[in-house]
């Protein structure tokens, strides 16, 4: 795939004219949609029973500056998918079973396509799973559970996710493998790089205790924005991507290039961004189909390690 | 019409041979195989005479592009370490083990072929028709993603290979995508047979079928899977993929696996 460096097309986007998209380094790189593969839904806003210290849009039980998403608001942007030839659905928040209407939201997605709903497992009741794996049964396609669990220990989990959480989420993965379903536990990487094998490890024979004997794990790279701004630090000036940092390189490792999300705010680019004003893209798909200048720091993580918010499989590299 | 199509082999030359053999007593005129000639089995080099001896046409998979233009990895897009380890094993071994006439002949196959079958406009692919190394499962490819393939690419009926478990999907307007199967390794069923496709079109659909132009069926091969587990065994490839080849469940590469797929499964 070419990187697109050509900003004749400003005008194909309205909602981002005008907008200063340059830097010290030149303007922006531009991404654009090459395929709507995964379409997500901020189902739950940013509403969330948690409060993680790295949540990158600063998620909580009290930030309802974006709102739940009801069935029938599901069930347009589901139906608009058709024509744009959707692959596979994704449901995020905050915490998507803090939605009253999340149940008949999954039901109805698997009529549609594949779905998947990331969770922290600390709010799963048995009846819902049940109610979710007859879904499934009679779906011809996979629901995925993606649990957020950072660290195989309280001692690593806690101390971001909140006391007892740890104890709480691995309740809910164990309820999940009860009723047939495989979770795939996804962490964000508060350690070096070279500790990851060792935490996989860890978390492989942690998982095996508490009746997961398929475990399936994704390391997730810290977004520098939101809650975890506060926690370290936020991005520098200079990492940002560049049209220089564009050649050769695979466009379709970066999520705006086939995935856009639906919130209670409108159409954004991508899960990471919703808290950008400029990363609303318009009020339907339509208008959401646009070019992504590259101009955030979040961007550049991005950019660094790729494919970072789809399900192992659905990665594709060039 | 009636065609036979071969997913990838592997370098599973014995379940080749008999698919060959298999295909050509059911009367399949023209045989394809959809690439990945190499990975996990042994001697890469016993595949070729039979593709060349048997006028099998076919496209190169991301395995054949890596082979053949000298790549350090066989591009499967794996993320798990422990699946990327044995991939490595196997994609060193296979590199190793193929001639350089026969890379040569890899680094030249063409990524798709197109055809028309009694009105049927075909297309075939390894992964999708829009890029190689894409996994297509059964569980995570909505019908309507499928329906733009078939538009974006002017196709009728897609065939592609690449996952390694066979499945079909019926689209709008009577268009079908049909996943081939591969004759690589078993479908991760506790079954020790690989699977190849045979698609009928005109005169040679039969006459139950539900589809007057076009009937898909798929084919188990048996095979001598003792003999390639010894030689495998001899050539020291990991015992882990001998375990796949006799007991029919996979043991690698399963990271990549959807729900429902990964479920069907031991591992």
């Amino acid at each position: 795939m070419v990187a697109t460096h050509d900003t004749s097309d400003l005008d194909a986007a309205p909602v981002l004219v005008g907008q200063e998209v340059t830097s010290d380094s030149g303007p922006a790189p531009r991404v654009t949609l090459s395929h709507l593969d995964e379409l997500w839904f901020q189902v739950s806003g940013t509403l969330c029973n948690l409060e993680c210290t790295h949540c990158f849009i600063s998620c909580s039980p009290r930030n309802d500056s974006f709102g739940y998403l009801t069935l029938t608001e599901v069930e347009r942007s589901l139906e608009e998918s058709v024509r744009h030839g959707v692959k596979e659905y994704y449901f995020t928040g905050g915490e998507p079973f803090l939605n009253r209407d999340i149940l008949p939201i999954l039901e109805k997605t698997l009529e549609y396509g594949p779905a998947t709903v990331l969770t922290n497992g600390t709010v799963l009741k048995p009846e819902w799973l049940e109610r979710l794996r007859a879904a499934e049964d009679r779906s011809l396609y996979s629901l995925e559970f993606r649990v957020s669990i950072d660290g195989p220990t309280p001692e690593t989990n806690d101390p971001i996710r909140g006391p007892r959480t740890f104890e709480r989420a691995m309740k809910g993965v164990e309820l999940l493998c009860r009723h047939g379903f495989l979770p795939i536990i996804t962490m964000t990487r508060t350690w070096p790089d070279e500790h990851d094998a060792e935490v996989l490890g860890q978390f492989r024979k942690v998982l095996a205790e508490h009746g997961c004997n398929r475990p399936r794990l994704k390391v997730l790279p810290r977004l520098k924005i939101g809650a975890e701004q506060q926690r370290t630090c936020g991005y520098t000036d200079t990492e940002r991507v560049t049209q220089q940092m564009m050649a050769d390189y695979d466009e379709s490792q970066l999520v705006c290039s086939h995935s856009r999300i639906v919130t209670s705010k409108g159409v954004y680019v991508c899960p990471i961004l919703i808290e950008e004003p400029d990363a609303r893209m318009g009020n339907t798909l339509d208008e959401a189909l646009g070019p992504n200048p590259l101009r955030h720091g979040a961007c550049f993580t991005c950019y660094l390690y790729g494919s970072i918010c789809t399900n192992p499989s659905s990665s594709k590299r060039e | 019409m009636q065609l036979a199509l071969f997913g990838g082999v592997y370098n599973n030359w014995l379940a080749l041979e008999s698919a060959i053999h298999d295909a050509r007593q059911r009367g399949a005129e023209q045989l394809f195989c959809l690439g990945d000639m190499g990975a996990f089995g042994p001697h890469p080099d016993r595949v070729f005479p039979l593709l060349h001896d048997h006028n099998v046409i076919c496209i190169q998979g991301n395995y054949d592009d890596s082979i053949g233009n000298d790549l350090s990895d066989c591009q499967c897009g794996y993320t798990d370490p422990r699946d990327n380890y044995f991939a490595q094993i196997s994609y060193e071994y296979t590199y190793e083990h193929t001639s350089p006439a026969n890379r040569a002949w890899l680094r030249d196959l063409p990524k798709e072929h197109r055809l028309e079958a009694d009105g049927l406009k075909m297309l075939l692919c390894h992964g999708s028709p829009r890029q190689t190394n894409e996994f297509l499962w059964e569980s995570t490819t909505s019908t309507h993603f499928l329906d733009s393939l078939a538009d974006d690419f002017n196709a009728d009926v897609i065939f592609a290979t690449h996952s390694g478990i066979h499945w079909q999907r019926r689209l709008d307007h009577g268009r079908r995508f049909v996943n081939v199967g591969v004759l690589g390794r078993p479908e991760n069923d506790g079954r020790t047979c690989v699977w190849y496709t045979l698609a009928r079109t005109g005169s040679d659909v039969s006459t139950d079928s539900d589809d007057p132009r076009l009937e898909i069926e798929f084919v188990p091969v048996e095979y001598d899977f003792a003999r390639l587990a010894a030689e495998m065994r001899a050539e020291s490839l990991p015992e882990e993929f001998v375990e796949t080849i006799c007991a029919g469940w996979w043991t690698t590469c399963l990271e990549v696996l959807p729900a429902k797929e990964r479920r069907r499964g031991r591992f």
